[in-house]
């Protein structure tokens, strides 16, 4: 018998099972166990602190392998781990894609190798990115392959799209996720068009570049009654169609992240190349609907699009700098922050869309809870109030955070991984 | 006034009066013989050009010489940032080596405010990508002020490519900020819709907006905008809103032609009406040089500025 591990007096959230108690969790051989007076348990005192399932990471870029300058999955998975997550899904868009069951495997070997937390990664729908050809999606299911995405691309023909999600039904619970963008229309656009883009004289993107492959990917979803997963929503009218298409029964899930939830256009004015992302911050008006569909559960998941990039990438001209944030560090702070506290969603709800939806949609059933006896011990306990301003140095390897002088409450004390206290007090553990 | 001249934002309206009326003083500088003040001396300015453009660079030039500032070109053909060196590095270097105020020309929206993070000398725009290029505002509003007495009130219209002008961005809040009021004119693909917010009219009508003009400020069209499809041709672009001999008199008596240069003679100007005395293309550039000179020396000269200029 290993160590117990008594959390002892936490707000227990745990929305798959439906509690919100105060309670004590204790863990053991890797497993959540029954409640009991235990000998020779160590005790954490978590009086104040909220205990929930492990956070799971629909959207992540690891950029290994191809860009370990940038970030390796042992850095992105202590950057997870510091930010509460149990589990992440690095998307395909590596050098050498992600196209084919070698590189599936290499990365999740990896980060078994770093053992911060664990990784699904995300295979490609096309190979190469390229949007030609279907990659061989049943070798990458066989190598545990859930999610397929060609994300930092639209996929973009409705024949090969249509194909996929068809495809895709031969095996169960796969799901192909779509970053949305008409690459003609936003060819070129530095960030949302609008006011401010004219006036910092930035090319802009329309709003309209989302919302023509929402619609498109929509239509494709009830043609090939495929699953569809549609990444980092940023506009209000992709926001309104999904509800209509869930309302009419699609099988559609939807995320949103972080930044897109806190920022909006008006913040590029100093042309922070930080907050230079795609799809780009849009209006205050976008920014309020995605929050709302947050809030009715049009949108299932808030996933980070953790995009790190090496500071000599980033630090140059803002038409030069490529697209992108980190988030994995800071997500949960953001939403404690900017959704749970000024109660636009609650805490379970915030719970249900970092860790209970994206363990759901990804097949992690080891994560997103429920926290009961025999269950994975995959667990993050948090300090709701603390307070802290994110300021690089991160555990990331990149420093490129939208949030950096950001003001932000919430923070990781303990992350458990499978028993393991990956994260204790808020320093990783390995 | 502010440290850098980033964005005519940037500048109040006694501000810029006061940079007119510096100007004013520092243009008879340029009809003497000898045609230097020995106001900026010993102090360094770096024109550090990432775009061509022969005349910005020169007129900065010409307008430190004139305050006896050292002057340093730096252009990127031929240099370390053709060899790759990034801005970063290369304001690190020049702020090494001691700038009192660097020149920016860039084709990046935004470089010259990113540029002030890694030096500690002043800054001045002087044209980044499609944003702004304040000192041209500036010395347009020099030229009105001095063809026509006075800029509250004054009707211009800016005509041609807005959506891709810096010069027009400048141009319009520096009038907006005059008192004066602006119209932009062009077809719909080239005019924001949101622009309105500037304080400015829009029109696609040119010849409805000719008669009640005090102004026509013409933009340059690149012929490669044809190409984006933002119009079918230039040929068509010149037959709805080119300013031709036909056109230009519907112009009141008195009203002027401007352009910032290089024109396109035939596309948004005829070749006739850009040499016609209405047009003070070449005063605009000649002002240029006292505009710039009067930045430089409210910007670098600092508290003493105005007892020195008594005697310039």
């Amino acid at each position: 018998m290993s160590e117990r591990l008594r959390f002892r007096g936490a707000r227990v959230v745990d929305p798959a099972s439906g509690r919100d108690e105060v309670a004590d969790v204790v863990a053991q051989d890797g497993v959540v166990v029954p409640v009991e007076p235990g000998a020779n348990e160590t005790v954490l005192d978590c009086d104040g602190l909220v205990l929930a399932p492990g956070l799971v990471d629909l959207h992540t870029h690891l950029r290994q392998p191809g860009r370990e300058d940038a970030e390796t999955v042992e850095t992105g998975c202590r950057a997870a781990a510091l930010g509460g997550y149990t589990a992440v899904a690095p998307m395909a868009n590596t050098d050498p894609v992600a196209d084919h069951a070698a590189v599936i495997h290499e990365v999740r070997e990896l980060g078994r190798l770093a053992g911060l937390c664990d990784v699904f990664p995300v295979g490609a729908i096309t190979r190469g990115l390229e949007g030609e050809t279907m990659a061989e999606l049943g070798e990458m299911v066989e190598a545990g392959v859930r999610i397929f995405s060609d994300d930092g691309r639209c996929v973009p023909t409705a024949r090969i799209l249509r194909n996929a999600l068809t495809y895709a039904r031969t095996f169960e619970g796969v799901v192909i996720a779509e970053h949305c963008e008409d690459g003609t229309l936003a060819e070129g656009g530095q960030m949302h068009e609008g006011l401010p883009s004219t006036t910092l004289g930035l090319a802009g993107q329309p709003r309209e570049a989302e919302e023509i492959v929402v619609a498109r990917d929509l239509a494709l979803a009830r043609l090939s009654r495929g699953r569809l997963h549609l990444c980092h929503l940023s506009s209000a009218g992709s926001v309104e169609m999904v509800r209509r298409a869930k309302a009419d029964g699609l099988l559609v899930s939807a995320e949103v992240t972080p930044h897109h939830l806190v920022f909006c256009d008006e913040d590029l004015r100093t042309y922070d190349t930080n907050r230079k992302v795609n799809p780009p911050l849009r209006s205050p008006e976008d920014r309020a609907a995605l929050a709302a569909g947050l809030a009715d559960g049009t949108i299932d998941v808030v996933a980070t699009d953790h995009a790190p990039h090496a500071v000599e990438d980033k630090e140059v001209e803002f038409d030069q700098a490529p697209f992108g944030t980190i988030g994995l560090e800071t997500a949960l702070a953001v939403v404690m922050t900017h959704l749970v506290e000024p109660e636009v969603i609650s805490l379970a709800r915030a719970i249900e869309a970092l860790s209970t939806n994206p363990a759901r949609i990804l097949g992690a059933a080891g994560h997103g809870g429920p926290i009961e006896p025999g269950r994975p011990a995959n667990l993050v306990v948090f300090d709701p109030a603390a307070a802290w301003t994110p300021e690089p140095p991160f555990a990331s390897r990149s420093r490129n955070s939208a949030f950096i002088g950001h003001p932000l409450h919430g923070r990781v004390v303990h992350t458990m991984l499978r028993g393991e206290l990956v994260v204790a007090d808020g320093k990783a553990q390995r | 006034m502010n440290q850098h001249l980033l964005s005519i934002h940037d500048v109040s309206a006694a501000d810029i009066t006061r940079i007119l009326d510096v100007a004013e003083s520092f243009r008879e500088v340029g009809t003497r013989v000898i045609k230097k003040v020995p106001a900026l001396r010993g102090r360094t300015i770096v024109n550090l050009f990432y775009e061509n453009s022969t005349r910005t660079r020169i007129s900065f030039e010409l307008a430190a010489k004139r305050l006896s500032a050292d002057v340093i070109n730096f252009t990127t053909s031929g240099t370390s940032v053709a060899k790759g060196e990034s801005l970063k590095d290369t304001a690190l270097t020049l702020q090494a080596m001691g700038a009192d105020a660097i020149v920016i020309r860039h084709s990046s929206s935004g470089s010259p405010l990113t540029l002030t993070r890694w030096v500690k000398g002043s800054v001045i725009n002087a044209g980044d990508g499609t944003h702004e290029h304040p000192t041209q505002a500036l010395l347009d509003l020099y030229t009105m002020r001095d063809r026509l007495g006075r800029l509250d009130g004054l009707r211009v219209a800016i005509v041609g490519d807005v959506l891709h002008s810096r010069v027009a961005r400048s141009l319009s809040h520096a009038l907006a900020t005059m008192g004066a009021e602006a119209t932009l004119v062009g077809p719909p693909t080239l005019i924001p819709d949101d622009v309105t917010a500037w304080g400015v009219q829009v029109s696609h009508d040119l010849e409805s907006v000719l008669p009640k003009l005090d102004v026509c400020y013409m933009l340059r069209v690149q012929r490669e905008r044809q190409r984006q499809q933002y119009f079918p041709s230039v040929r068509e672009y010149a037959r709805l809103f080119g300013l031709t001999r036909e056109r230009v008199t519907m112009l009141p008596e008195g009203a002027l032609v401007m352009h910032p240069g290089p024109m396109n003679r035939g596309v948004e100007i005829d070749s006739d009406v850009a040499d016609l005395p209405r047009s003070v293309i070449e005063e605009q550039v000649t002002n240029g040089i006292a505009i710039r000179m009067s930045l430089l020396y409210l910007l670098l000269g600092g508290s003493g500025a105005e007892e020195a200029t008594a005697d310039v």
